[in-house]
């Protein structure tokens, strides 16, 4: 019942707040996203760590498929879960520091969005992952397409959407599939995860069913090379919601990796591990190579999204109990350092006046706070020894050291790589030659408002990543268990 | 003396289908009244009430199973189900032709009388137990079809489409009757039930070069009135020519009736010839899915666009009958339900925004109206994504049972086909969102008319008015019907099972 409630407040607030005169909505909305972090942080106090799936919820949706609504908690949903409430929480107060054509439509589609994300997370039926997955993305491309930046921006998202949709819909056939085969002679159909974790199905029936899955969850992340609605999707967003989309959306494809992929197909997950790993290792070159040589700010944190999700998937397809963790860390991670570090760019880009690198410069000179707040993020970035990241990917690469050895030493470069964009940005931002039409300011008090929290809550984690990996490890362990069995 | 027993006629079970012939003809005789206030609202209301009348003895009848006119037509939930979406479908075109341009040229009551008896067309075709039953009905609700097409008569467009849509509906209608012919010399019989007995028999004519041309000629025929690719070339034109309130009528009617009686035929007469039918189906299904979707992007008039994606969507539901299964006619039945709401939202909307600005259907017609207009935009949008496939919409849910019905019967890559041409599909509904909530209001709006307006706008009957509420009442009641249906299917889904049920012969 509290998921339920988690789930749909959002949703509910936002209808709400569209309905209310102009000068409540928006505030209202933004009180939504709070209360939804709340719940999410109340969650996080009552995990019990050893007790597997908690809060569940299970009622028949659709009795004549199968499909039922079932939601339920986790260690490896926990945090991405907080992580949501409090990306959007973000977004959400962000937003109501400036002001917005059509606002309260806006707030709708940002909240229905956050229900649409945290329902992905929470559900615990291949179908209703399915339907959430799918209907995520359409709230972003009413954001994107009507609040976005740049002449072509309605061109540049519907590219994303359908890119992403040949992606999701490819999934909605093989979920129907792994739903109808898995079920033997005499069962009822099933999609129910727990059900079809059970249900193993043929070797040869697993792979294709595994390629298509890892196409929506690729396409999503995004992954080198189904990346290519990105760069154009990325400019056209509002900055706001890149945050969120970048911060948490991206996130839900590796999930589906750990959630569905690896349980579900884990004879499939085996033979493909190394197509995977090697993809995952293209996307950190390439990632990196394209984050240190483009100029626009957004794009070097796209890029280099790009390369930590493959670190993500490196983690995910070393196969092991440290990979998976570090996986999983290293989401929420990535999670935590991008939501400020595009909010940040965002303030950059109003002090210089462009987003691009070449026109920043000097902007630290009178901003100590902003520049530090920028560099302990920046720091985090680039996994600095004592951050979070750092954790996460040291669990990341001891996994792959463990299964494939040669690509493990080829993905170490990734994080040298990361340490030169990452000070590449900042320097060229912060330090430097001043630019020609940039006004050093100090954060304004509205804006801290909403980035020292969030800075605060990656030093927390920097502290004590211990929070997360404890409560995570036991379902780490049992979901990919099956997939761990094969590869011995 | 002579003992003559009268036939016996079950005026129940034939109850809704003299509602509308007989609500046909009051409106007809009414119609002729010179009374303005006669003509103009009585008229219309008539055939509401005659076509609620209809949906209401179908709804008496749900449970019967009976065979009426010596075996000619079967009463069944399953041509109750389908009588009741063709009503359904007939009142809203009722209600959407009300202030429209094309009743008042075609005297009231003639219009609103061929559309009563081209339902009634569609309710006999759905309900045929018989080739000769087929015929009769096809003809019946083609005939009437092709007249409304042409009743803005003053718009040469619309002239147009009533020719090419004879001209090629007869086409279709001719070989439809040659494929019937051949079937009935290679079986020997007419009758549905003996049909498929006689290709159940060892040596029967299933490999009969006789029966295969009859069964590829009538398979033709069909598909040329569910505009099945490569059948579908007058769709796009026909479509956009007719007024537009006959448009809606021919995309979800004639769209629920062919493919009402595609089931009857292939299912139940020609269930033994499966393995034979089956694949060429599939590869039709295929072909239309990928023509369709095709065709649709680059459109700028909304009817074409709708007519494009009405043939996409035919393809998806094809993939139901394919199978041969219960489960496949129950996803078949849910989906063009989903598919009436959905369509009708749209054509709703482009009926009142082609009054409203004059600009025809041009998609122009519908820039900017998400700031104007919620009311018409978000069932626009609705409909949009609902035909795409997004969750949280009938067609979802929809797509989601056919797919699973598809996979059920052995023809998975038959879902990956539906699933990769819904994902093409959004390139174009995703358009016309654009164009509603991402584009500015046109500024001076009747002096822009081009794109799908193809005369001059002094040829145009009557200038911008007011859309009318009732245009506006069935674009969000069908708007809402579309995310109810695809929240709580349950209801609707227990109605198609019921209809599907009474094919107790399939699993």
């Amino acid at each position: 019942m509290p998921l339920s409630i988690l789930i749909w407040l959002p949703a509910a607030v936002g209808l709400v707040a569209a309905l209310l005169p102009r000068s409540i909505g928006p505030r209202l909305a933004a009180l939504g996203t709070l209360g939804a972090l709340g719940i999410a942080i109340g969650l996080i106090a009552d995990y019990d760590p050893s007790s597997g799936l908690q809060h569940v919820t299970d009622e028949t949706w659709i009795a004549d498929l199968g499909i039922h609504y079932k939601l339920g908690l986790d260690g490896l949903n926990l945090f991405l879960v907080a992580l949501t409430t409090l990306g959007f929480a973000a977004a959400a107060v962000a937003a109501n520091f400036r002001t917005w054509e059509r606002s309260r439509l806006f707030y709708f589609h940002l909240l229905l969005g956050e229900t649409a994300v945290l329902g992905a997370f929470l559900a615990q039926d291949l179908a209703l992952f399915v339907a959430f997955f799918d209907l995520m993305l359409i709230p972003f491309y009413f954001l994107a397409g009507q609040w976005g930046d740049g002449e072509n921006r309605v061109a540049a998202v519907t590219k994303l959407v359908v890119y992403t949709f040949v992606g999701s819909l490819l999934m909605l056939a093989a979920a129907i599939a792994t739903g109808v085969m898995s079920a033997g002679d005499g069962q009822e159909i099933s999609f129910a995860l727990s059900d079809l974790r059970e249900r193993t199905l043929g070797e040869g029936t697993q792979q294709w069913l595994f390629l298509l899955f890892a196409a929506a969850f690729l396409v999503k992340m995004p992954a080198f090379p189904l990346h290519g609605w990105m760069p154009d999707g990325y400019r056209a967003m509002p900055i706001e919601v890149l945050a969120v989309f970048s911060g948490v959306l991206s996130k839900v494809g590796a999930y589906g990796f750990l959630r569905i992929v690896l349980p579900t197909f884990p004879d499939a997950s085996a033979h493909f591990q190394e197509l995977m790993l090697i993809l995952a290792v293209v996307s950190i070159l390439y990632g990196s190579a394209m984050a240190f040589t483009t100029t626009n700010a957004r794009l070097v944190v796209g890029y280099s999204s790009v390369a930590q999700l493959g670190f993500i998937t490196l983690g995910i397809f070393a196969l092991n109990d440290q990979g998976a963790q570090g996986a999983l860390l290293q989401m929420i991670n990535h999670g935590l350092v991008v939501v400020p570090l595009f909010l940040i760019i965002g303030l950059l880009a109003r002090r210089a006046g462009s987003e691009d690198l070449r026109d920043m410069g000097g902007i630290a000179f009178r901003a100590p706070v902003l520049a530090t707040l920028f560099l302990i993020v920046a720091l985090a970035t680039l996994a600095m020894p004592g951050s979070s990241n750092f954790v996460g990917e040291f669990l990341i690469l001891l996994g792959v050291f463990e299964s494939k050895m040669a690509l493990a030493f080829i993905a170490s470069i990734g994080i040298a790589l990361a340490a030169v964009y990452g000070l590449r940005l900042f320097i060229r931002a912060m330090h430097n030659r001043v630019g020609a039409s940039v006004e050093s300011r100090e954060i304004a008090l509205r804006d801290a408002v909403v980035l020292v929290p969030l800075v605060a809550v990656i030093l927390f984690f920097a502290v004590y990543p211990q929070l997360a990996l404890s409560r995570g490890e036991d379902s780490v362990v049992s979901t990919i268990a099956p997939a761990v069995e094969v590869t011995r | 003396m002579i003992a003559a027993t009268a036939p016996h006629i079950d005026v129940e079970a034939l109850s809704p289908l003299l509602a509308l012939t007989g609500g046909g003809l009051i409106v007809l005789l009414v119609g002729l009244l010179r009374p303005r206030v006669v003509r103009e609202v009585l008229v219309p209301l008539l055939s509401l009430v005659a076509l609620g009348a209809a949906l209401g003895l179908s709804i008496w009848q749900w449970d019967t199973d009976t065979e009426i006119i010596a075996g000619a037509l079967r009463v069944d939930t399953f041509a109750l189900a389908f009588t009741g979406l063709v009503v359904i479908s007939a009142m809203v075109t009722v209600l959407l032709s009300w202030r429209a341009v094309a009743p008042r040229e075609a005297a009231h009551g003639e219009y609103y009388a061929m559309v009563l008896v081209s339902a009634a067309g569609m309710s006999v075709l759905v309900q045929a137990q018989n080739l000769v039953s087929l015929f009769i009905g096809f003809e019946l609700l083609s005939i009437p079809l092709y007249v409304l097409c042409a009743t803005e008569m003053r718009r040469a467009s619309s002239l147009e489409a009533g020719l090419k849509y004879l001209i090629i509906g007869s086409v279709g209608s001719a070989t439809l009757l040659y494929g019937l012919a051949l079937i009935y010399g290679a079986t020997g019989s007419t009758d549905f039930a003996t049909i498929g007995e006689s290709l159940n028999t060892a040596g029967g004519p299933v490999r009969d070069p006789l029966f295969l041309t009859g069964l590829a000629l009538s398979l033709v025929g069909l598909a040329f009135k569910a505009s099945v690719a490569p059948f579908h070339q007058w769709t796009p034109d026909a479509y956009e020519g007719a007024p537009t309130p006959v448009t809606a009528f021919m995309a979800t009617a004639t769209k629920v009736a062919a493919l009402g009686v595609l089931i009857r035929f292939f299912d139940v007469a020609l269930i033994n010839a499966q393995p034979d039918w089956a694949p060429a189906l599939a590869a039709l299904a295929t072909i239309t899915i990928v023509v369709g979707n095709v065709g649709a992007i680059g459109q700028t008039s909304l009817k074409r666009l709708l007519a494009w994606s009405s043939v996409a969507q035919a393809g998806y539901i094809l993939a139901g009958i394919v199978v041969g299964t219960q489960h496949g006619i129950e996803a078949t039945a849910f989906y063009l339900a989903a598919y009436l709401v959905m369509n009708m939202a749209a054509f709703a909307v482009i009926v009142a925004r082609a009054r409203e600005t004059g600009l025809g259907d041009a998609i122009q017609a519908v820039e900017g109206i998400g700031a104007t207009k919620p009311l018409l935009a978000w069932p626009m949008t609705i409909a949009m994504l609902g035909l795409a496939g997004i969750p949280g919409t009938a067609g979802f849910v929809g797509k989601f049972f056919l797919i699973d019905a598809a996979v059920d019967g052995d023809y998975a890559w038959l879902g990956i086909v539906i699933v990769v041409g819904s994902a093409v599909s959004l390139v174009y509904y995703l358009k016309v969102i654009a164009a509603m909530w991402m584009r500015p209001l046109p500024r001076s709006v009747p002096a822009l008319a081009g794109g799908a307006l193809d005369e001059p706008p002094a040829d145009a009957p009557v200038g911008p008015r007011a859309a009318g509420w009732e245009v506006v009442l069935v674009a969000v009641v069908c708007g809402v019907a579309t995310i109810v249906l695809g929240i709580v299917p349950g209801p609707v889904f227990d109605l198609a099972g019921d209809a599907a049920a009474s094919m107790s012969h399939l699993f």
